[in-house]
């Protein structure tokens, strides 16, 4: 069963029907319990970094997540992505998760417009389980104003917008994190939904 | 860099597929849900549905065409029409929509775009805007479906509506919906160089050509079709292979 991180924000509705789609078991939940009881884990998220991580808090999910990340496969969708680096620069500086190196800064695009809106193309980084069987050219659907910084350790895809910006890191062990919206991303996004449920 | 977005739109009325031409005689074709998750097949970018139903009963049938649609369909999702309230915009989203389209009312009431991008995001916020060039060379912005001139001149109320906080223009022609005749270019070219959010264009697309052309003559970032779609004059694919085969970066 993947535990689908159910902390009040985000369409975490269209997580739950791309894995419906694809057959694999899921359950929205904000139960520590349940967390522990699963085989994968999914933190989505859409919203404001600050606001995320002190919901995250007040449901006491932050020392779960962390400790759960080293035992089964853990990916962070979009904000839920930034809030694997290790602190935040939106709004007021914030701590994160710390499960990836790096940080989270606004998306510096001169002449570009912000949000970063759209299909744009994936970039290979480091080899990363989720990102086998795709098309050479893999577009996948972004939205957001904020990238990952100084995470290159971990870069396993990125696209070009006025420069490069993250689109998916892994550590080499159970965390994954995906700047874009698999659940969102047509063909692609269901093929990388279908290798995070291959893990286990 | 960005692809430049291909995307269909449905219109729909009590949760069937209508096409009017120019907003006017009206034919029924399909179910919705079918044809969105055809179009999906078919390589579109993002899929519009524009509610024409008048009524409050209708609304409820739409939001179930956007529930089922979101269960098969897995690109972002635009939902427009009868959109009056932050409610509405509420609701739409919970259904699964990724973003709604507020036009007549946004035009009586711009708050409603300030007001829906502070609580879900300017991502969410698209504005539908129908216009029509007056005698003396400007536009005008029309309300309920193209029927009322409200004489706001365009210009003015794209960039109102860039300040308020929309994420997004879908910028329809009256002048050319319908005609089959290409995209209006001189009011899209206008508008896209006064703002700095994306604009669809919509209303005019009649043959292969007439996309690629509307990319390499402005800067817009998406481009709509409905009945040339619908009809299966042209496929979504075929459209951006002839964008391809023009160098436009597509999906």
């Amino acid at each position: 069963m993947i535990a689908i991180v159910d902390y009040g924000a985000g369409n975490i509705f269209s997580v739950k029907n791309a894995l419906d789609y694809l057959g694999l078991d899921s359950k929205l939940t904000d139960s520590a319990d349940e967390i522990r009881a699963a085989d994968e884990v999914i933190l989505p998220g859409v919203g404001a970094f600050p606001a995320a991580m002190k919901m995250l808090e007040s449901k006491g999910l932050i020392p779960v997540l962390k400790t759960e990340a080293q035992k089964k496969p853990l990916l962070g969708i979009c904000l839920g992505m930034q809030m694997l680096l290790e602190k935040s620069y939106e709004f007021e500086e914030c701590s994160g998760l710390g499960l990836i190196p790096g940080t989270v800064e606004r998306i510096d695009a001169p002449g570009l417009i912000i949000p970063h809106m759209g299909w744009n193309k994936l970039e290979m980084g480091i080899a990363c389980p989720l990102l086998q069987n795709l098309p050479a050219e893999a577009y996948v659907y972004f939205v957001h104003s904020y990238a990952a910084r100084h995470c290159e350790t971990s870069l396993a895809a990125w696209v070009e917008y006025g420069g490069q910006i993250p689109a998916m890191v892994y550590d080499g062990g159970n965390v994954y994190g995906a700047q874009f919206h698999p659940e969102k991303s047509g063909e692609v996004g269901l093929q990388i939904l279908r290798n995070f449920g291959g893990l286990v | 860099m960005l692809a430049k977005r291909i995307i269909p739109c449905l219109d729909v009325r009590d949760g069937r597929v209508v096409k009017g031409v120019n907003f006017e005689g009206i034919r029924e074709v399909g179910d919705p849900v079918e044809c969105a998750a055809e179009y999906n097949k078919q390589g579109a970018d993002e899929i519009v549905f524009y509610d024409i139903t008048a009524s409050h009963e209708g609304r409820g049938v739409m939001l179930d065409v956007v529930r089922e649609t979101a269960k098969r369909v897995f690109v972002p999702l635009t939902v427009g029409g009868g959109i009056k309230t932050v409610d509405d915009i509420r609701e739409t989203l919970r259904a699964g929509a990724d973003k709604v389209s507020v036009n007549s009312q946004a035009v009586k009431n711009p708050q409603l775009i300030k007001d829906g991008a502070d609580i879900f995001g300017s991502q969410c916020i698209c504005v539908g805007i129908d216009a029509k060039k007056t005698p003396v060379g400007n536009w005008t912005v029309y309300i309920n479906g193209g029927r009322i001139d409200m004489g706001i001149d365009l210009l003015d109320w794209v960039k109102q509506v860039e300040r308020l906080g929309a994420g997004e223009i879908c910028l329809n022609s009256i002048d050319t919906d319908g005609v089959k005749g290409g995209f209006d270019l001189p009011m899209l070219k206008t508008v896209v160089d006064s703002v700095s959010i994306p604009v669809i264009a919509s209303g005019g697309a009649g043959k292969l050509g007439d996309f690629a052309e509307a990319f390499q003559k402005t800067d817009c970032s998406a481009a709509l079709a409905a009945s040339l779609f619908h009809f299966r004059e042209l496929t979504v694919q075929q459209v951006k292979d002839d964008c391809r085969a023009k160098g436009i970066i597509v999906r």
